[in-house]
């Protein structure tokens, strides 16, 4: 014969062992889930730290159709290859805010933005920009035309911009606006002031 | 050292392939390409002609591709639905429920009986669901589309070829009394067909024209030079052979409801009876005839071209509408709109076949249209959006060779132009528009002038983008907006 109070002890040490499972199961859920969206959505921003400088940053909105202006104060570092992509991912980091004008596809990100003389500018965007993209004529043509506008309005010299994906060459952004060449700043000036004017 | 001179190891290996051990290898080789070569002529001899329907109605005229499934001839049920008017389809499990505007059906998969409009429908064969693809008996057509439609339907299932309402083209053919004789057809609607030309035949091809017998399938005339022509039907087309003694050439008048079909100059002048001589001397001898000429090209003012296709879906639009099925649907109202204004127009796909951006400039630069258009659709924004090129600069154009990335450099300003004309013709209509420059291909290998539209719906709601009424009242101020502009078109030509 098992004495009872043997009996109720070891009941007890098995709920407790069945609750600390379950709660365990659900905390290791939880970190899984937050981590992966964490990872999804947000570029991982290099530090930068300093005094703040105004940039004008080119917005879309896809509401009304339109390229606005924007100015706003980020901290910018001294390289003017590292103020290139700082300027872009301040433009980026708007796009992907929660009530974002224009928004873009969870995990885009400028990779990297390469200024060759003279006055070239590469910008390099992720697998992810582009995938993820919307796909229409006007809706990839407000976010090559804000990339553009937004880097050679801040960046002084840029007279022409190639958008590379993963370092690679693509034909369009989404189907439909053409990747396969160069952006001459003077011509996209062009698109920026009919840009400006709602339908 | 043997590799220093490769030439002297070479003879006599060369040497003992003929004489040795390789000869059966070498003849077993070539015995084996034999096969193979003729394996692949049999095969490519054999391959069967891809079966068409051709379906005609007030909305558009189309063709799909017709499927054998089990030793029957199918065809896909959306598709022939789609250009008529609103279409959705719903699979669950075995069972596939369509809609067609406010009428709804019921198909089971592997089973004849269907419900449509409340009623039980039999088919002749089992209906079949292909990737959520409804598929139908071709020879069910003639039965099933008056229930669903609710009006009459003439089908041919021997010609594949479907008529909804009163929509034949009729023609009259007469051969004038005129040396030379010229055979006079005349249409009660433009036509556009292929025409090509055979030793003692001019053959003419309708696949986008409702076109009908004439009382007699042959029809003789009272000439020795055009004796009679031949009126068949199959695959979905429509074909008038004329049989001559000599060669032909084909002409149109009337925006294409006429064609006069007579014998090229020099071989008219050829069989001209020689002059009579009256005096003494040499006879004259007849100039050799001449080579037998092609028939004419019919050039075309504009080249509509829509967008995606195939593989390429484009945007998805909704869960139930792809961007490639919306751009083809307004392709064909633009096309028969621009028709109706005697406007020659070609589509550059008519089916949901894949082309690419190469492929289209291509196509539309041989044509040497007037205008080339290429459609979109987008669910962002409202009406329609025209776009002209965004030429790369710093590509120059070498004398007469042109870059292929700044094709549209000349071609530039009418464009844009133009693109300014549609949209105040569209916003006198009161239909939003705008005019915009976009980095869009092919639109800058365009030699001609060059534009792009970007359909969007009329309200929030997507699904609007393929009703039939919204995309007429686009394609015809569209129409009408190029219709007022042909002559400078033409001229830019």
């Amino acid at each position: 014969m098992i004495p009872r109070h043997l009996v109720i002890g070891v009941a007890i040490l098995l709920a407790i062992a069945l609750g600390m499972s379950l709660y365990a199961w659900r905390m290791r859920g939880h970190v899984d889930h937050s981590e992966l969206s964490a990872a999804n959505t947000q570029p991982v921003a290099p530090p930068v730290s300093g005094t703040t400088e105004q940039v004008t940053l080119y917005i879309a909105y896809d509401d009304a159709g339109v390229l606005r202006p924007k100015p706003v104060r980020i901290p910018l570092p001294a390289g003017r290859q590292e103020r290139a992509a700082e300027v872009l991912r301040a433009l980026l980091n708007l796009y992907l805010d929660k009530f974002s004008p224009h928004p873009l596809g969870a995990g885009s990100e400028i990779r990297d933005v390469y200024l060759v003389d003279p006055g070239l500018a590469v910008i390099d965007i992720n697998a992810a920009f582009a995938d993820g993209h919307r796909s229409g004529v006007l809706v990839e043509e407000l976010t090559v035309v804000s990339l553009v506008q937004t880097l050679s309005a801040n960046i002084p010299g840029i007279t022409r911009v190639k958008i590379l994906v993963e370092g690679n060459e693509r034909d369009t952004l989404a189907g439909h606006a053409d990747l396969s060449n160069f952006y001459e700043v003077p011509a996209i000036s062009q698109i920026v002031a009919q840009l400006q004017n709602a339908q | 050292m043997r590799w220093s001179n490769p030439r002297g190891s070479v003879a006599p290996a060369s040497g003992r392939l003929w004489r040795g051990r390789r000869v059966p290898a070498v003849g077993a080789l070539l015995t084996f390409a034999s096969a193979i070569f003729a394996a692949s002529a049999l095969l490519l001899s054999a391959a069967p002609e891809e079966k068409h329907v051709s379906i005609f109605s007030t909305a558009a005229n189309y063709t799909l591709p017709v499927l054998e499934r089990n030793g029957d001839e199918y065809v896909g049920l959306l598709e022939v639905f789609e250009p008529l008017g609103s279409v959705s389809a719903k699979a669950n499990g075995s069972h596939w429920k369509f809609r067609y505007n406010d009428v709804e059906s019921e198909f089971i998969t592997g089973k004849t009986r269907a419900r449509i409009r409340g009623t039980d429908f039999d088919l002749p064969s089992d209906f079949l669901l292909e990737n959520r693809r409804g598929l139908v008996p071709l020879s069910c057509l003639g039965t099933l589309l008056p229930r669903i439609l609710g009006g009459p339907v003439t089908f041919n299932p021997n010609s594949r070829r479907l008529f909804i309402g009163n929509v034949a083209v009729h023609f009259t053919a007469q051969v004038s009394t005129v040396t030379p004789p010229k055979l006079v057809i005349n249409f009660t609607a433009p036509v556009n067909p292929m025409i090509a030309t055979e030793p003692g035949e001019l053959r003419m091809v309708f696949t986008h024209e409702a076109l009908v017998a004439p009382g007699s399938q042959v029809l003789t005339f009272d000439s020795e030079v055009i004796p009679s022509a031949t009126f068949q039907e199959n695959n979905g087309a429509a074909e008038l052979v004329i049989s001559a003694s000599v060669p032909l050439i084909a002409n149109f008048s009337h925006d294409g409801r006429s064609i006069t079909i007579e014998q090229p100059p020099q071989a008219a002048a050829a069989v001209q009876p020689p002059p009579q001589i009256t005096a003494a001397g040499p006879t004259p001898s007849l100039p050799s005839p001449a080579p037998a000429a092609p028939a004419p090209v019919r050039r075309y003012f504009a080249v509509v071209d829509p967008s995606h296709g195939g593989e390429e879906r484009g945007a998805s639009l909704s869960d139930q509408l792809e961007e490639k099925d919306v751009t083809l649907a307004f392709a064909r109202r633009l096309r028969q709109e621009l028709e109706l204004r005697g406007l020659a127009t070609l589509l550059l796909r008519d089916g949901d076949s894949t082309l690419s951006l190469d492929q289209r400039a291509s196509l539309t630069n041989s044509a040497r249209p007037a205008i080339y258009i290429c459609v979109h659709a987008a669910s962002q924004g409202n009406g329609l959006r025209v776009y002209s090129a965004l030429v790369p600069s710093g590509i120059e154009n070498h004398g007469p060779f042109l870059s292929w990335d700044a094709g549209q450099t000349a071609f530039q300003p009418l464009s844009r132009s133009v693109g300014t004309i549609l949209v105040t013709e569209l916003q006198n209509k009161q239909i939003p528009a705008r005019s915009l420059i976009a980095p869009l291909r092919p639109l800058n290998n365009i030699t001609a002038t060059a534009l792009a539209l970007e359909l969007a719906p009329p309200t929030t709601n997507v699904s609007q983008l393929n009703s039939p009424a919204y995309q007429l009242l686009i394609a015809g101020a569209v129409a009408a907006g190029l219709a007022d502009v042909r002559d400078n078109l033409e001229a830019g030509r």
